[in-house]
């Protein structure tokens, strides 16, 4: 009975129905797309489109991407503006500090670890007190025959002239006044500057090419204390660096 | 109940007429109805006639702007006063973090961070204090742009230009949802990555990148097809913070008594669900404390030409 009185009053009603319908194909739509585009973020880290340098104390990549609540302290501490923040193009990256080398090496002259002290997540991990703890990477002679000591060639000049950007605090002139590489000239009789300007002890040493004592070559070897910091791929003259940091590489790994 | 109810609304709930009231109010419902057609039409125009006010709007966005620059201003000449960005940051030594942001780092990484704890248990009792969802129209930068974006959006519907295609605000639920477990699944951080919010704010500190054009795009969007989408269909930190807000002191209150409800205050408001009571025979008391969806953002303080809703810390005026 009753279902024989419904049919006549069910003629108005699709029209409120298919509007809530169409509403809540939109909005599956909308949250489709929204999921999707954030998904996106898959691409570059899996892929891995752009491997980065992360700063000193950076835990493993994965559990860095989660752990970094994406917040940069870290760039605001340091004093040589090494760290910079990960763009689109970094996926799940976006606001994930690492360190363009190149461009701006961490020259640990904080001393103590700043952004270390600043992660507030433990992202950069909080149990890297010392500069020699760190292990970013390890550096590599990346093209030999490009190496100015190798050569036995010496250096003249800023080594990295204008207009790079890039600065160091050196000691010898004011430890809390970084210079512009640009502006700092050096005169070399064969270039050393990967070791010379190395903030960590006994990381890198120049070892004499052969036996003769009038072979002015030199090759520059990395040892173990290597901590990976760039210093020596943003000093080195040659272009592009003769010296590179292989990122999150260790001691052993080939 | 009334708490759980709030709850239920802002989950994506439709707003139900109340079944039943208390005697104050059938007594006003009563004596309002006695008030007929010119007699209403001249109260309506009286109160129109004194008013226009954007006195919380001005000190929203005043307030929004400055919190916002003291990170800007304060990296940019290394005060040192607040660091960080609005998903983390140091004030003056003290740890905050972000509510919403710590549950994801948290749910990504799956350790409970004590730094974390402490700076969101600041946070927390803060934004408890505040209001909740106070958050979002007091500090996130991207409320301001997408509140200039609507004002687009309204001028070019006013000229029939763009329509609004509202959604289900159900949508904000299921996508929490989906992010808490995309977090947890994934192991990474994936709201983050499209947060406009943590997009923007670190934009302004630290230099805008491609990642603004996510944010643009965000922002057209709204502009042409769907009023406020990131804010009331999407972002999850809002939900987040709405908890918060639910059992806040500092609130909206809704005073039925002279009340024309012409509903000029639903019409400029985020979340209009929540002032469903403003509606005729909809308030089942004489005073309603806003929802906890609501972003405590004054525009309906501003809109209401009877003064009919007010700011309201919960207890300090019983105490005055």
């Amino acid at each position: 009975m009753t279902e024989q009185n419904a049919p006549p009053k069910a003629g108005p009603a699709p029209l409120p129905n298919n509007k809530t319908r169409r509403q809540i194909m939109r909005s599956i739509a909308m949250g489709g797309a929204v999921i999707g585009a954030s998904l996106f973020g898959f691409f570059p880290v899996l892929r891995k489109w752009t491997p980065r340098l992360r700063p000193p104390g950076a835990i493993d990549e994965t559990e860095f991407l989660a752990a970094c609540i994406k917040c940069g302290q870290c760039v605001q501490v340091c004093p040589v503006r090494a760290i910079r923040l990960g763009d689109l193009d970094e996926g799940f990256g976006v606001g994930v500090p690492y360190i363009p080398a190149r461009e701006q090496a961490c020259d640990f002259s904080c001393d103590a670890v700043q952004c270390v002290l600043a992660c507030p997540t433990g992202a950069l991990s909080h149990t890297i007190s010392k500069r020699e703890e760190v292990r970013m990477g390890l550096a590599r002679l990346d093209r030999p025959n490009a190496c100015l000591a190798r050569k036995g060639e010496g250096y003249k000049g800023a080594a990295r002239p204008a207009p790079f950007k890039g600065v160091h605090r050196y000691a010898e002139i004011d430890r809390w006044k970084p210079v512009k590489l640009a502006e700092y000239k050096y005169d070399l009789e064969v270039c050393d500057l990967c070791v010379r300007e190395c903030p960590v002890p006994n990381a890198i040493s120049m070892e004499p090419v052969s036996n003769d004592p009038a072979d002015k070559r030199r090759t520059p070897v990395v040892h173990q204390a290597c901590v990976g910091c760039g210093m020596c791929e943003m000093i080195c003259p040659t272009e592009a660096a003769s010296i590179v940091v292989d990122i999150r590489r260790k001691w052993g790994d080939a | 109940m009334k708490l759980l109810t709030s709850l239920k609304i802002m989950l994506g709930a439709a707003p139900q007429r109340p079944t039943s009231y208390t005697p104050e109010a059938l007594a006003m419902q009563e004596a309002k109805r006695l008030v007929k057609g010119p007699e209403r039409a001249k109260e309506i125009k009286a109160a129109h006639a004194e008013h226009s006010s954007h006195k919380w709007r001005n000190i929203r966005w005043a307030t929004l702007i400055m919190v916002n620059m003291i990170f800007v201003l304060s990296f940019r000449f290394d005060v040192q006063l607040v660091e960080g960005a609005l998903t983390a940051s140091r004030v003056i030594g003290f740890h905050f973090a972000d509510l919403n942001s710590a549950i994801q780092v948290m749910l990504a990484y799956k350790v409970i961070l004590i730094n974390l704890v402490i700076g969101t248990g600041t946070v927390l009792f803060m934004w408890w204090l505040l209001g909740g969802r106070t958050f979002c129209s007091w500090t996130c930068p991207y409320h301001l742009l997408a509140e200039i974006a609507e004002k687009i959006h309204l001028a070019l519907a006013k000229r029939k230009m763009v329509v609004d295609y509202p959604l289900h605000r159900g949508s904000r639920t299921v996508l929490y949802v989906v992010f808490a477990l995309l977090a947890f699944v994934s192991g990474y951080t994936v709201f983050e990555s499209i947060s406009p919010t943590g997009i923007v704010s670190r934009a302004l500190i630290y230099g805008p990148g491609l990642a603004m054009i996510w944010v643009l795009g965000l922002l057209a969007y709204e502009i042409i097809f769907i009023r406020r989408m990131w804010c009331r269909y999407i972002c999850p930190i809002g939900l987040t913070y709405g908890f918060v807000g639910a059992v806040s002191p500092t609130r909206v209150t809704y005073n039925m008594e002279n009340c024309l409800h012409e509903g000029d205050c639903r019409k400029v408001c985020l979340v209009p669900h929540v002032l469903e009571c403003t509606k005729k025979t909809y308030a089942d008391d004489v005073n309603i404390a806003i929802g906890a969806d609501c972003t405590r953002c004054g525009l309906c303080i501003d809109a209401c030409p009877t003064g009919s809703l007010k700011f309201e810390i919960k207890g300090l005026s019983k105490l005055l």
